[in-house]
């Protein structure tokens, strides 16, 4: 099937605008009839549900941690980009557009990309009145700083803090609604189904995470604000409770999942320590302003970094990427850094990393303004590592960061199953192949201040309030099935722990599907994958019971998923037979190494159709056009 | 850097089923532990070797494990979050403890806390307080320029320093009176100082103030447990303000 | 009336009572000090009593300020302890100290010590209460105080009250500050540092007395 993204035609400035107008209203005095259940809580949730519930719809929000603002965006460092222009350096709307679309590597859709940029400015004036903390200069302005993959300063934070600074504002609006009643709050409530009855989506089924209890919630819309799905490789960024359970179980529902094999390696990660890590800790991008990164020139050497004289190190960025240099962006960065020890130059435990230096910016600056600018960053590394990085190198590797693919969306961030709409990271929509820095907290916010209000307005006024009850078959049936899917789980009661299960699927997916593939590995792992997935449902062992506050069994049922998930993503990975962005196929390089697109055969977005857990997907097709930026080669050089 | 050296250590951790239960400490040794690990990741080892043996696994609350979604709560040896300064459970380091110590790991205690299970805490109470006024009244959608409203570096910096509060609870768990005092007036500060939440600074401070004293937690007597107890380093200068503001608000 | 019921404005209520209690202490051991001056004490207690309608004016307001200041004082504090009924099996301190987790025992304390204090000095029921009449006609305080001080059960339990009321000003003084909101980040350490030296001077000063009548340095 071709997929129609339903975007507005015209001059692509004006397409947003003429949507907007072309979109259909809810009477003000209708809205409080309309219940919408948002799912998740960070900057896409928590800005979806008080925009909405401020609207005077009626709005259940759910998460699944104790606090909505606890939810993962609150972990993002570097900043977020605005299209402000304030320093004067040249920036616009038209070039944060150009700039992502490029950085995506041409795979992302032109007007959700052009929405965003418009709309960015907007986020930033939102926060500001929300109280958020931007930087600031001694006059009072708004302060900014460039960020990797852009030539202009439009990153605007709030120290090294800038996700947790947006989330507590979009938290705070929450907040209010809460207390103003047009928003009910479910804490430690994770979703476990979606419920859809003649087609549409019209409810979710639930595991209260302190009781146990499983029920279901019915409403006229969902809003999966969910995050993303990195956790599949086990050791990433993400939070531990980040996983992949709610897009899957509305993947296995109807809804399509697009382009699941592009995913975000972030550079400056603390590299690992050893196998008994639970998670991998990310280094803010800002690093490599000042920072430089380096290997030493002579295989294994195993010499200390102040050892190594100058002309034995390879300043590797620089070398190969002259203009952008250290901020090239991230795939190539980490890609490079991969190359780097792959070619047995990497330095640290298991060879794994590469040098990020500051004394040449020590040297310049002097330790006080390194300090002054990543001084909390230093010290949490050295938390970690216990080493003092304004005297010895920052060690760094890259590690599962981001993931630009998700549930299928058209330009109403409404997925193919009416009803279900997908924001944030959740979705697939305007990162393409790769996500440039300071753009994940854009979009998240973009889509839960600016779009979803508008763009569900359209739905609900073409759907009667109400039209599914709490009594609906549909909803004891999704129950009952949760309810067996558990304690199936529980049942089980087998020799290895779910932990294990998640490491070892972990390994499969970065071994195979990390930061290189190829037709061979991903075959590979699609051997692997499933009989993984058979033995977990053999031999997991899964303690105490469904009817009680119960962490194991959570991680067993995202685990589950992933072992379903994994395979998807897989399977687009070995489809997807060109390398773009973050997915890199090493049968598709440049003579340099760089990724090497094929624009004749996949200049589109795969969305794969749920048929079966041991059956193949069916793929669907959205064609990418590209009318105002033309398909070129990405160069950072 | 790596230390090869492993240690045996012994925990007494607090198990407790329910709020109603009762509770009590449990022993259990954590062996072969790397100083490198983290001390989440040495509590993740004993529960894994729990759930082999068919026993419960200790429940905590933790999440992103990079110190900043304040999700962990755990008093460990008598301090919130380990004692070490500015750092949450999750980036507190085994290179911390010594081979053969014994550690004691309890939940946060306080009437507002009630325990969840074992160190699982429900924290709602801190949403409560933020419910009753932390925010500014802002619309979606027509606001001013960012520009607008200029804020000088030194007021934005105070704001910020306020706004790092990760509302872990570490503050209430650490306070002899378990009062949220150093909580509520990070929020209230942040607020206060800057232009856009000055119009409604009076009716927050008191709302704020007042879903403290209902949500049950204790005053504050100035014994600036809280701030040595803070993960961020939270500075007890913004309950002074707190208290500067309430006086503004009622006179 | 939020003073009276707010968490906050309770806490203010504790400072400025306090403070006033503080000035009470000033002028009070200003005119204890007297007794270093020979016939000093004798003197000022005739001009204080000389105006009855001062003087009872006077107590009148102490005792208001007193009552208000105790009252909230166990308030809070049974609040306080209500908010955290579970002890942790091991509590490991960083910042609280005995000064500032005593205060509750500390005021009680004192409490106490006034009232025998009163009944002494100014009811003058105790046992121990030798009054007689100084050369000038006027009510010897001076013989009466070194007389009872001379006891050295007395003059023990009254350096013993002193060092409670160290205690208790020494989180008390510098708190003020802290509740009225006057401080910041460089104000804090000093206003802390303010309250324990302000919380020594009365301790010496207060303590001097019974100390150099119990030692024979200052004669009867």
């Amino acid at each position: 099937m071709i997929l129609d993204g339903k975007c507005p035609t015209g001059p692509i400035e004006k397409t947003w605008d003429k949507h907007r107008f072309d979109m259909k209203l809810v009477n003000p005095a209708n809205k409080r009839k309309y219940k919408i259940l948002v799912v998740g809580t960070g900057l896409a949730g928590g800005a979806a549900a008080a925009s909405l519930g401020e609207l005077g719809y009626n709005v259940e929000a759910f998460c699944y941690q104790d606090s909505p603002r606890r939810a993962h965006s609150i972990a993002a460092q570097g900043g977020i980009n605005a299209a402000k222009n304030y320093p004067n350096d040249g920036d616009s709307i038209y070039r944060l557009f150009y700039d992502t679309i490029k950085g995506g590597d041409f795979r992302a859709r032109e007007a959700d990309v052009w929405r965003l940029a418009q709309v960015s400015n907007n986020i930033i004036d939102q926060c500001v009145a929300q109280g958020v903390p931007f930087a600031r200069d001694y006059a009072g302005y708004l302060d900014n700083r460039s960020f990797g993959g852009a030539q202009v300063s439009r990153t605007f934070y709030a120290r090294g803090q800038t996700g947790q600074q947006l989330l507590l504002g979009a938290y705070s609006a929450l907040a209010r609604q809460i207390k103003a009643g047009t928003v009910k709050m479910f804490n430690r409530t994770e979703m476990l189904d979606l419920i859809v009855v003649d087609g549409e989506a019209k409810g979710i089924t639930v595991r209260d995470m302190v009781t146990g209890e499983i029920r279901s919630h019915v409403g006229d819309a969902v809003v999966l604000c969910t995050g993303g799905y990195v956790n599949v490789f086990y050791l990433s960024t993400n939070a531990m409770g980040c996983s992949v359970t709610a897009a899957w179980k509305a993947h296995r529902k109807g809804a399509f999942f697009a382009n699941p094999c592009y995913t975000q390696i972030h550079p400056t990660c603390i590299p690992q320590h050893g196998d008994k890590q639970s998670k991998l800790t990310l280094m803010s991008e800002s690093l490599r302003n000042d920072g430089r990164c380096w290997a030493p020139k002579n295989k294994g050497d195993k010499r200390a970094p102040g050892e190594i004289p100058e002309e034995e190190r390879d300043y590797y960025l620089e070398r190969k990427y002259p203009s952008f240099g250290n901020l090239a962006p991230r795939d190539i960065a980490s890609r490079a850094a991969k190359e780097q020890c792959d070619d047995d130059r990497g330095v640290g435990p298991g060879g794994r990393g590469v040098y990020l230096d500051f004394a040449a910016s020590i040297k310049r600056l002097g330790e006080d303004t390194i300090r002054e600018r990543y001084g909390n960053l230093f010290e949490m590394y050295e938390k970690i590592t216990d080493e003092n990085a304004y005297k010895v190198p920052m060690r760094i590797y890259p590690a599962p960061h981001y993931s630009m693919g998700g549930l299928w969306v058209d330009y109403n961030c409404e997925s193919n199953v009416p009803g279900l709409f997908v924001l944030g990271e959740a979705n697939f929509s305007v990162h393409g192949a790769n996500r440039l820095g300071a753009s994940a907290l854009m979009q998240g916010l973009a889509d839960g201040y600016f779009v979803i209000p508008y763009t569900i307005a359209n739905y609900l006024a073409k759907t009667a309030p109400g039209k599914v009850k709490a009594d609906n078959p549909e909803c004891k049936k999704s129950v009952d099935d949760v309810n067996n899917n558990l304690k199936k789980l529980m049942s089980i009661n087998g020799k290895k722990t779910v932990s294990e299960f998640h490491r070892e699927l972990g390994r499969i997916m970065w071994e195979n599907v990390g930061m290189a593939r190829s037709e061979q590995s991903c075959k590979e792992a699609l051997k692997k994958i499933p009989a993984l997935r058979e033995e977990f449902w053999k031999n997991v062992k899964v303690s105490g019971s469904g009817a009680q506050f119960n962490q194991d069994l959570e991680n067993a049922g995202r685990v589950a998923d992933f072992l379903e998930f994994g395979e998807l993503l897989t399977r687009d990975a070995l489809y997807r037979n060109e390398s773009c962005g973050g997915h890199f196929r090493v049968e598709h390089q440049m003579p340099d190494g760089e990724a090497k697109r094929d624009d004749e055969n996949f200049c589109h977005a795969a969305a794969w159709e749920f048929k079966g857990v041991n059956a193949e997907p069916e793929l669907h097709i959205e064609p990418l056009k590209f009318e105002n930026v033309h398909l070129a080669i990405r160069s950072y050089k | 850097m790596s230390h090869d050296k492993t240690m045996n250590l012994t925990l007494h951790v607090w198990r407790q089923n329910g709020p109603k239960d009762p509770g009590k400490f449990e022993v259990y040794e954590a062996k072969n532990v790397s100083p490198d690990q983290s001390f989440l990741e040495m509590l993740d080892e004993v529960n894994e070797d729990l759930i082999k043996a068919g026993k419960d696994p200790i429940a905590f609350d933790h999440d992103c494990r990079e110190g900043i979604c304040g999700m962990c709560s755990q008093v460990i040896n008598g301090m919130a979050h380990g004692g070490q300064d500015r750092t949450t459970v999750c980036q507190l380091h085994m290179r911390m403890f010594k081979d053969g110590d014994t550690i004691y790991i309890e939940p946060w205690r306080a009437r507002a806390f009630p325990i969840v299970k074992d160190l699982v805490v429900d924290r709602g109470a801190l949403d409560t307080i933020i419910q009753a006024g932390g925010y500014t009244s802002a619309h979606t959608g027509g606001v001013a320029d960012g520009n607008a409203l200029l804020v000088p570096k030194d007021i934005a910096d105070y704001a910020m320093d306020a706004a790092e509060c990760i509302g872990c609870g570490a503050c209430v768990a650490g306070c002899p009176n378990g009062s949220a005092m150093l909580f509520t007036s990070a929020k209230v500060s942040q607020l206060a100082v800057l232009p856009q939440g000055k119009a409604e600074a009076k009716r927050r401070v008191q709302e704020m103030t007042g879903a403290l004293q209902e949500c049950g937690f204790g005053n504050c007597t100035n014994h600036y447990e809280c701030q040595a107890a803070c993960p961020k380093g939270i500075n007890v200068k913004f309950i002074a303000t707190l208290n500067r503001e309430y006086l503004k608000s009622i006179f | 009336m939020q003073l009276f019921t707010s968490t906050v404005g309770r806490k203010v209520l504790m400072a400025i009572t306090g403070q006033f209690l503080v000035l009470f202490i000033i002028v009070h051991l200003l005119g204890n000090s007297s007794i270093f001056i020979p016939g000093g004490i004798n003197a000022y207690a005739e001009h204080l009593h000389a105006l009855p309608p001062l003087v009872w004016g006077f107590r009148l307001v102490i005792l208001c300020v007193a009552i208000i200041h105790i009252f909230f004082g166990v308030q809070l504090s049974l609040e306080n302890r209500a908010a955290n009924p579970d002890t942790y099996a091991v509590k490991n301190l960083k910042k609280a100290t005995l000064s500032s987790t005593s205060m509750l025992y500390t005021g009680l304390l004192l409490l106490a010590f006034i009232l025998y204090h009163l009944l002494q000095f100014t009811v003058r029921a105790t046992p121990d209460i030798r009054v007689g009449v100084d050369a000038l006609g006027r009510v010897d305080v001076f013989g009466m105080v070194t007389n009872s001080f001379s006891h050295g059960i007395i003059a023990f339990l009254y350096i013993a009250a002193m060092v409670v009321l160290f205690l208790h000003l020494s989180h008390g003084i510098q708190s003020f500050f802290q509740t009225m909101g006057w401080n910041n980040e460089k104000s804090l350490p000093v206003f802390g540092k303010i309250g324990k030296v302000a919380a020594v001077v009365f301790l010496i000063g207060y303590a001097s007395i019974p100390f150099v009548i119990v030692t024979g340095i200052l004669k009867g």
